[in-house]
């Protein structure tokens, strides 16, 4: 087996795996909506106060749900001993693991982005700040994806490892969020956003590149 | 046939082994903690006594030969975190995995100092405990990737393990810290008016920066002090069961 079929061989199983549980999919999405309703509630439904801290509201949320589900990412597959598998696969396990990656973020990521306009519109974000919340949510959520694989397969091994996950994942987020939030912020007041869409594609390709190997050798820690 | 002396080299595997590492740490530090003193005493009475008052802060200013040097440590000890982890990882090396975990409590502590009597000074100067100046916050995340590190060394029961856990986070930390750092002085331009600008550094005078930078060597042999103490009693844990541990307990009592 190539190593290209082998890499959808992985997105693949995956996708099929994550389509016959699909209330797992759901759950990020239904968590997502939920804090962002939280919010109105706890600083009251001012609405220049929402408008203002939509673009926050909306990345912390999206930033929150994608951490919440990526316990799932290498949780079965430690469970069931695939992991093992793809370990002593010949294949090189940093490709696997993108493949991994790649299938969480089609599961968690996309959802986000397509329910992610509909609560712009309840917190009364711009109009014409929707198309950069979008590309940012495409650049952005995927960044999210990679780097909590690290922590994800740091932690895979440990019993109670959800906490110890934020603590390892959050800080690593900062960057996103400052550059995501501020391009939506900018683009509701009408400016160019394009320093911020530069940097976000360079993140993004950046941890393309360096996530997956971190994330390997941490899993071939965790699995011995 | 290597580029580095052979004496150099010969010390440094022998420092691998955890018994020359603990007797030789055993000499070396009663001559660390002579120069820590002298080195503090003299930082202290200089920086808090001789150094001329501040025109604008007057001597509220003298925090920094605490702030600055402690916010320096912080950032240092993460790098030698990573650097010992690099080393742990590609050498298999108990003594850097355990000279990485030491260092961690450290670095926490010494970044919590930097947030503490930033925030002192901040009372002043600014007329609030906190502001969510760049520097301040990126220290801030600072802490919280130590505190990540700390409670992933703990969460993993085999400590060879969890070292090489920690090692590996502490390389992803170290890529992170200069991009979350940019990114939060990039958040803090755009966020943040001029309340924190007049803070810009004026040039410093040179009978208050000597004492600074006395004080910053004094915190470098205060970290190696207690790094080495915390690592001499890491070093014990990890080797009880072996036969030289036994020999020195036997020794000592």
């Amino acid at each position: 087996m190539s190593l290209i079929t082998a890499f959808f061989a992985v997105v693949r199983r995956d996708l099929i795996l994550a389509f016959r549980r699909r209330a797992e999919i759901a759950n990020p999405v239904f968590f997502f909506i939920l804090v962002v309703t939280l919010f109105p509630l706890g600083v009251g439904a001012n609405t220049k106060l929402l408008q203002a801290m939509a673009p926050g509201v909306i990345w912390v949320s999206a930033l929150l749900a994608v951490m919440l589900s990526l316990d799932s990412l290498f949780r079965s597959d430690f469970d069931d001993g695939s992991l093992e598998q793809m370990l002593l696969s010949s294949h090189p396990l940093t490709i696997l693991v993108l493949g991994k990656i790649i299938a969480h973020w089609l599961v968690t990521g996309l959802p986000l982005l397509i329910i992610a306009p509909l609560l712009a519109v309840f917190l009364g974000l711009p109009e014409q700040a929707l198309g950069t919340l979008l590309i940012t949510l495409v650049l952005a959520t995927p960044v999210l994806s990679l780097i909590g694989s690290i922590g994800v397969s740091l932690t895979v091994g440990l019993r109670r490892g959800g906490m110890i996950l934020s603590l390892l994942v959050l800080p690593l987020y900062v960057p996103v969020l400052i550059f995501a939030s501020n391009a939506v912020e900018m683009a509701g007041n009408g400016q160019t956003v394009d320093a911020q869409i530069n940097i976000l594609i360079a993140i993004l390709l950046m941890s393309v590149v360096l996530a997956p190997l971190p994330a390997a050798s941490a899993l071939k820690m965790s699995v011995s | 046939m290597s580029i580095v002396p052979a004496p150099i080299l010969r010390f440094y595997h022998r420092m691998a082994s955890p018994p020359h590492f603990y007797s030789f740490t055993d000499k070396l530090l009663p001559w660390l903690i002579a120069i820590f003193l002298l080195l503090l005493a003299y930082g202290l009475y200089a920086g808090l006594y001789l150094a001329p008052t501040d025109y604008q802060q007057g001597d509220s200013y003298r925090i920094i030969y605490l702030h600055v040097p402690a916010a320096w440590m912080s950032l240092f000890i993460y790098v030698i975190m990573a650097m010992a982890g690099a080393i742990s990882l590609i050498w298999r090396m108990k003594i850097a995995e355990v000279v990485m975990i030491s260092s961690a409590p450290i670095g926490a502590s010494f970044t919590f100092v930097a947030l503490v009597t930033g925030s002192l000074w901040g009372k002043p100067m600014w007329g609030t405990w906190w502001v969510w100046d760049a520097r301040l916050t990126s220290e801030l995340i600072l802490l919280f990737l130590y505190l990540g590190v700390i409670s992933l060394y703990g969460a993993i029961e085999d400590k060879r393990t969890a070292a090489r856990a920690v090692a590996i986070l502490a390389l992803v930390g170290v890529v992170n810290i200069p991009i979350i750092h940019y990114s939060v002085q990039w958040w803090n331009t755009l966020h943040q008016g001029p309340t924190v600008s007049k803070m810009d550094k004026p040039s410093i005078h040179v009978d208050m920066l000597i004492p600074l930078l006395v004080m910053a060597v004094a915190f470098k042999f205060y970290y190696a002090i207690a790094m080495l103490q915390t690592a001499k009693v890491e070093i014990l844990k990890r080797e009880q069961n072996t036969q030289w541990v036994k020999k020195l307990l036997e020794a000592k009592t």
